[in-house]
């Protein structure tokens, strides 16, 4: 018999430790409840990576956290902006935590990297008709 | 939910929001949603399941293992799925020789030293949360006093007192002192005189003499009476010792702006007042209890991946996490389902329409949990720091100092980090290593000691945690008042249990109560449906 899950996540494990996206030591803490990181790159390794992990490759455990790369889902823009200013499954909203900027920023940024190239890009505006603030 | 005041939850929240803005509003949302009390039944029975009628259980956490128990009581024959390799899930103690492996796969050895623990999920148990202690009561299952409040640890800004902490002790007495003392002098000043009558006035400033320790002229300030609350600079002796010597009070200015009596309330809220207990030994005791109730009917290393269901029976297809990649069904009459709704939202689930976007509307916290081994209990040992939490505006946001073992030579573990909100996220981000670092070094703002007395650590990000993507069911109030009702019904042959399906999210008593309350209901519709034929 073999462990599969114990396997993937090891084979997984050593991969991220051989090739991390961003060190460690250049994640930083926000202050006053609210992120502070403001690139696309800074935004999406300190919250998407929690859970679509460092190369978007996603994770499975008993549930699974959706890999983004190559994603067709992301084809439409309205539908990260859905998803991060709203949540839906076990996602949660960022809303409070992040403004309309922050949100057209990180979505494009994954709309533009991880074997995505959607060319247009979201502005604050486009956000703004989807988190209605 | 209203409090005495008759002011709806809703209005407050939004005055939270107008007078302090979004965030306050938003932290005060995540207390507010904790604070409905327990219904629990003491007597809780069923009997007279119909002969041969079957109930799976999805998941062996306290909801799925307290259905187990009481369903088969009743007289039915039960099945539990479980991923993990043992009981318990959210109700969960690592001890040294533990490995974990997170969502990504880092994997962690726990290296504490023998009875030394962190319970990464729920760690307290409130005296109000009576199906917890009663379950705890009748497994034998030991407790002890969780110290949720320590007057001697520490409250901690890095924008005040030069960053150096103060002793809950001297900022709960300075705040009270010269909260008396400016309400004195509005008495005084004839501010109230419209408010309350003469005689009141009297009355309510003997109550601020007493309550804020005021001396004779009404006023907070170094001495005898301050010194009782918030301490002595010397303290007093024996024989020829020196005598004992007042401390200075906290300036009423500094203080106020320090923001440091917010720490405060924690304490004084419904769901940490005292009494409040642990299990000895970890948290996970309770799910051990359980276990050898039910341990026989669990199967371990289940991972769920269809939930089906006709007229007829449910069918849930699992695959072995430990073995053949092949799929397995298990069939039964029905279906008790306490995953996570983290997980279950993507397994494809035979229920209504209403019931698959309720199951979708629940969102999980983000939660990191840091416990720190230290080769000493230096702050027993330097501070007389015995138990208690510590609270700081650092992104660790707690230190929490073990309710057990004190005055024990050797090795202690303490709560290095409890972080929520964007902190939560940012720790979880990084590798767990870094979180453990990142412990160390902003907890060395708190206690010197750290650099010098840290050993090892282990950090838990609740959206890593394979078994539940996520810490808790994150309602608001229109998600509640959207999709509650529906996912508590009975769908078919399927009812949901769990925190999610509770007023109590978070917390071990409302999976309990949910499960309770859930099998009850299954249990009169199925005998209904019975007699109906």
């Amino acid at each position: 018999m073999i462990d599969n899950f114990t396997l993937i996540s090891v084979a997984l494990g050593a991969g991220l430790l051989a090739m991390p996206a961003v060190a460690d030591s250049q994640l930083t803490f926000s202050v006053d409840r609210h992120f502070n990181e403001k690139s696309g790159e800074d935004l999406y390794h300190a919250i998407c990576q929690d859970c679509h992990m460092s190369q978007a490759q996603g994770a499975q455990g008993a549930g699974t956290y959706p890999a983004l790369t190559e994603n067709p889902k992301l084809a439409a823009a309205a539908y990260p902006i859905f998803m991060v200013a709203n949540g839906l499954g076990g996602m949660p909203s960022f809303k409070a935590y992040l403004d309309d900027d922050q949100i057209a920023t990180v979505v494009n940024y994954v709309r533009g990297n991880f074997g995505n190239h959607y060319p247009d890009v979201v502005s604050a505006l486009d956000v703004k008709e989807i988190s209605h603030r | 939910m209203r409090d005495a005041t008759g002011m709806s939850r809703r209005n407050l929240l939004g005055w939270i929001g107008k007078t302090a803005g979004l965030a306050a509003m938003y932290q005060a949302m995540d207390s507010l949603a904790f604070a409905a009390e327990s219904n629990y039944d003491a007597s809780f029975s069923l009997s007279g399941a119909p002969k041969g009628a079957k109930v799976l259980v999805l998941g062996a956490g306290l909801a799925g293992m307290t259905a187990a128990f009481e369903l088969r009581k009743a007289g039915y024959e039960v099945k539990v799925l479980e991923y993990n390799n043992k009981a318990g899930g959210r109700c969960w103690t690592l001890r040294g020789g533990d490995n974990y492996i997170e969502l990504g796969g880092a994997i962690q050895n726990c290296n504490f030293d023998k009875d030394l623990y962190l319970n990464p999920g729920p760690w307290r148990i409130p005296y109000h949360h009576h199906a917890v202690l009663s379950y705890c009561k009748r497994f034998g299952v030991k407790l002890e006093p969780f110290v949720q409040v320590n007057y001697n640890a520490l409250l901690h800004s890095s924008k005040a007192f030069g960053g150096k902490p103060q002793s809950i002790r001297a900022v709960q007495a300075d705040y009270q002192g010269h909260i008396a003392e400016l309400l004195g002098k509005c008495v005084n000043q004839h501010a109230l005189d419209q408010a309350i009558s003469l005689e009141d006035r009297e009355k309510l400033l003997e109550s601020l003499r007493a309550w804020g320790a005021l001396d004779r002229g009404d006023t907070y300030t170094k001495s005898l009476e301050s010194s009782l609350r918030r301490g002595f600079s010397v303290d007093a002796g024996g024989g020829l010792m020196p005598i004992a010597e007042h401390s200075e009070v906290m300036d009423r200015k500094a203080l106020i702006d320090s923001g440091l009596w917010k720490y405060l309330i924690d304490g004084q809220s419904y769901e940490f007042q005292p009494s409040i207990f642990q299990p000895v030994g970890g948290m996970d005791m309770i799910a051990q209890a359980f276990a050898q109730q039910v341990g026989d009917v669990i199967l371990y290393n289940a991972r769920v991946t269809r939930i089906q269901q006709d007229k007829n029976g449910v069918k849930v297809t699992w695959t072995n996490t430990k073995g053949s990649v092949d799929s397995q069904t298990e069939t039964a009459d029905w279906c008790v389902c306490t995953l996570p709704l983290s997980i279950l939202s993507q397994i494809p689930t035979d229920v209504s329409a209403p019931m698959k976007a309720a199951i979708r509307s629940v969102p999980y916290a983000a939660s990191v949990k840091v416990g720190l081994q230290f080769k000493r209990r230096f702050w027993e040992e330097d501070e007389h720091i015995y138990g208690g939490i510590s609270y700081t505006d650092l992104p660790i946001a707690k230190i929490s100092y073990p309710s057990t073992g004190y005055s024990n030579i050797g090795k202690g573990v303490l709560l290095g980090a409890y972080a929520w909100g964007p902190n939560a996220y940012e720790f979880t981000a990084m590798s767990p290593e870094e979180r453990v670092r990142k412990s160390v070094e902003y907890g060395s703002q708190i206690h010197k000691q750290y650099a010098q007395e840290f050993d090892n650590g282990i950090a838990v990000s609740w959206h890593r945690v394979p078994w539940t993507n996520g810490c808790y069911g994150l309602w608001s109030e229109e998600t509640r008042a959207l999709h509650y009702n529906t996912l508590c019904q009975i769908d078919g042959r399927i009812v949901l249990a769990g925190e999610h399906a509770s007023y109590i999210p978070a917390w071990q008593e409302g999976a309990i109560l949910s499960a309770l309350d859930a099998i009850k209901r299954l249990h009169s519709h199925i005998v209904s449906s019975q007699s109906n034929i």
